[in-house]
């Protein structure tokens, strides 16, 4: 017989205040089991944690029902203290009275009723509850970070600085990512590539570190400390070793109409090429939608130009399979698309273009060569609109409904620039509000005004229409409250972020959670914001919110730390409440193995006993408690009722059910 | 300050004008702007602070072609064109004033009238 201590928490006035809670103890206390109940104003602090140690070891409990918040909170906290007084931390049950009860109703006597039949479930289940014990697993010293860009390359740099070996699969020929496309970062101006190609040469030179471009992640199986995962690396048409980057097939290709999406489509680049001259690594790549050899089996000069010998045009996708023991998912943003904004007319004019094809148009290394030329006649243009919030902040169905962030601040970069750079030109910008938080941000944003001559206009463009090769810009300004239209030679649209796209399969493989945004989830908004829900997988970078570089990079470094802790532990501790099959009952159907979403499930074939000295072989369900995650999918599949979870029992379940029926 | 009023031509206009971020993107758009004394911005920002008489004495209500540029490009769902159709259609149900009078009605009958439009018509101008 069970000896069942009640606890019943009135967290301040959270609880206290809609739930009496001294009448929860006095009832709970009549109940079957139950020797001791008690009430304390936080049980989850250090004397209320001392009440229930005592009552344990005074009382000789076997077990303990804690009434409080949800289990979310703080079962993890009342284990640990069951477990200090010598209990077995699986004998502790939360009834949730705060989130479910007093939080959700305002009638004491409604709540305090609720508040008995909850406590008293909880008292059912613990009624069967037994002792568990968790396994143990080991943890493979390997991480893996999806994405090269800023954020994926500094987790990658700081987890290989602590000695663990780590791998960036990046899916585009070579890593950077968006910052790489930059041309100046806010707030200090330092040029991006000055900036960030020294951490590319850095990875790529770190023999911790394996560089996997032109790879996709194609599948995950494992858990926390024990990932395998399998890699797609893309077709390059160009043997990676022998490559030397010398080029000489790009300037050979005679096919030379792929658009060049580093930048941003604006040019044109050959089918053989290396996306920029800094790339890491720094091997050519085959576009074969525009390779003439691969398209018609004609052509080949740059097999033939090639001193290397590194042209393969039979080349075929790979896979490689790698054991990991934490992923990093780092797979960045793109510029949400514009085409429900047409009221801007960007798809109907070249010189309405979005930030990031600015960055590109004023970078070195551009299509302009730094010259800031408008792209429909590659003329100087002498007056520039800017236009902010465009898709960000909108409830309308057609734009993301947060705030990118980031915009304010570039565009204020932008307009500075220019007016530095040629001091002819006017520069306008629609704003809603100025965002600028951060170090020396609005000072920045400031500079740009006071000694830029910036014009910043409160308000919003309605519409941008072409009269006479202008682009009228049309809007408010609402500080003077009058319609005005700026005839404009270029206009900049401050474009929404939005997270790559790709994360969503990405996401769905590792069985992480996404937002409605395709934002991933943290594990805690505030107190885990590196780690996801899912143990093992952590977040870097703009995957898991706007930000900005910096902010970027002190949460790349915050999820390196986290893996760093996780790897430097030679042992993990496993959830015992895991399933369980019953030989005698499995009749090996195969259903759980098919609900099971781990892979958890294998077959086995064993001998059984048939009295008389007859044995037989039947194929049974074999649970692997290392892989199990204790979701209890199979439970509810087993036909035979063969499979059970332990701690949350068929048995426990129903005389829960019950308890709650009761009256 | 009439806080009824801005309920009644809220309700009236379907639309939730504190969720007007500030933008100006409906007056940026308006091709009546110049003609009108209240913006289409300042409609929604009026209503929402329940300063309901400036509107009502509005000659903007009557300039507003009903394009629905505003309410087409309102970034926050906010329908400006459909709160000062609102505006339009309390000034013209307010007692005493645009009614139609019941020894008025017979020189404008006509016998093809169906009877259930001049039922409506009386409870809609008659109160």
């Amino acid at each position: 017989m069970q000896r069942i201590g009640v606890f019943v928490c009135w967290c301040g006035s959270n609880i206290a205040a809609t739930v009496d809670v001294k009448r929860v103890a006095e009832t709970l206390g009549q109940e079957p089991g139950v020797v001791y109940s008690a009430d304390y104003q936080y049980m989850c602090s250090e004397n209320g944690q001392q009440l229930i140690k005592t009552a344990i070891k005074e009382h000789g409990l076997t077990g303990i029902v804690v009434c409080s918040c949800s289990p979310r909170m703080h079962e993890a906290t009342f284990r640990k203290t069951a477990e200090s007084a010598g209990l077995n931390p699986y004998m502790v049950e939360i009834a949730n009275i705060r989130e479910q009860v007093s939080w959700i109703h305002k009638d004491i006597e409604e709540a305090t009723v609720k508040a008995i039949i909850l406590g008293r479930t909880a008292i059912a289940k613990l009624l069967l509850n037994t002792p568990l014990t968790a396994g143990e697993t080991g943890v493979t010293k390997r991480a893996l970070v999806i994405g090269g860009g800023i954020a994926g390359i500094q987790t990658a740099l700081d987890i290989a600085e602590a000695g663990y070996e780590v791998d960036i699969v990046e899916q585009r020929p070579t890593i950077g990512g968006r910052m790489a496309q930059l041309d100046k970062t806010f707030p200090t101006l330092d040029c991006a590539a000055c900036i960030l190609t020294p951490k590319m040469v850095d990875c790529a030179q770190n023999e911790k570190i394996d560089i996997l471009s032109y790879s996709e992640v194609e599948e995950v199986k494992g858990f926390v400390g024990n990932f395998t995962v399998k890699i797609r690396k893309k077709a390059r048409y160009i043997d990676e070793k022998k490559c030397t980057g010398c080029g000489i097939c790009m300037s050979v290709c005679p096919s030379k109409k792929g658009l060049n999406e580093f930048n941003m489509n604006l040019n044109n680049r050959p089918a053989a090429y290396i996306p920029f001259a800094q790339a890491i690594p720094n091997v050519a790549v085959i576009d074969p939608e525009q390779c003439i050899k691969l398209k018609t089996g004609k052509c080949g000069l740059c097999s033939m130009k090639c001193e290397a010998k590194a042209i393969d045009y039979t080349q075929q996708d790979s896979f490689v399979e790698r054991n990991y023991g934490a992923i990093v998912v780092a797979t960045g943003f793109k510029i949400a698309d514009l085409k429900y904004f047409n009221e801007y007319g960007y798809a109907d004019n070249k010189d309405v273009i979005t930030s990031l094809e600015l960055e590109r148009l004023m970078n070195a290394a551009g299509p302009t060569k730094g010259t800031l030329l408008r792209p429909s006649d590659n003329t100087h243009p002498h007056v520039i609109t800017f236009i902010q919030c465009v898709g960000s902040r909108d409830i309308s169905g057609c734009g993301k409904p947060y705030c990118s962030k980031i915009c304010c601040m570039y565009t204020a970069k932008h307009a500075m620039l220019i007016r530095e750079k040629y001091p002819d030109t006017e520069v306008h910008v629609f704003y809603i509000d100025v965002r600028t938080p951060g170090k020396n941000y609005d000072e920045f944003y400031r500079r740009a005004v006071e000694q830029y001559d910036v014009d910043y206009i409160k308000g919003m463009v309605g519409k941008v229409y072409n009269e006479n090769g202008k682009l009228m810009v049309q809007g408010s300004d609402l500080l003077s409250n009058e319609q005005i239209t700026i005839a404009s030679d270029l206009v900049v649209l401050a474009a929404a972020i939005e997270p790559e796209p790709s994360v969503r399969k990405i996401a769905t493989l590792l069985t992480t959670s996404i937002d409605t945004n395709n934002f991933l989830t943290e594990a805690h908004a505030k107190l885990r914001p590196v780690e996801s829900p899912t143990a093992g997988i952590f977040l870097s970078g703009m995957c898991q919110g706007p930000k900005d570089i910096p902010e970027t990079v002190s949460q790349a470094s915050a999820c390196a730390a986290k893996v760093i802790g996780l790897l430097a532990k030679d042992k993990l501790k496993c959830n015992p409440c895991v399933s369980i099959s019953d030989d005698s009952m499995c009749i090996g159907c195969g259903t759980c193995a098919n609900v099971c979403p781990y892979g958890a499930i294998t077959y086995v074939d064993k001998e059984f006993r048939l009295g008389g000295g007859k044995t037989e072989v039947r194929r049974v369900a074999s649970v692997n408690e290392a892989v199990c995650q204790g979701c209890g999918a199979c439970t509810v599949a087993c036909p035979s009722g063969a499979i059970d979870l332990k701690g949350f029992t068929t048995k426990q379940i129903m005389a829960e059910v019950e308890a709650v029926c009761k009256r | 300050m009439n806080n009824e009023q801005a309920k009644i031509i809220s309700e009236l206009s379907g639309t939730n004008a504190k969720q007007c971020m500030k933008c100006g993107k409906c007056s940026g758009r308006c091709p009546m702007f110049d003609s009108m004394d209240i913006k289409p911005h300042q409609f929604v920002s009026l209503i929402a602070k329940g300063q309901t008489d400036k509107l009502l004495e509005s000659k903007s209500i009557w300039y507003c072609l009903s394009c629905m540029a505003c309410v087409e490009r309102c970034p926050r769902g906010v329908a400006p064109a459909a709160v000062i159709e609102a505006v339009r259609e309390s000034v013209i149900r307010v007692q005493g004033q645009n009614q139609l009078k019941a020894e008025e009605v017979p020189q404008f009958v006509d016998p093809e009238f169906p009877q259930q439009i001049l039922v409506s018509a009386f409870r809609k101008y008659n109160r």
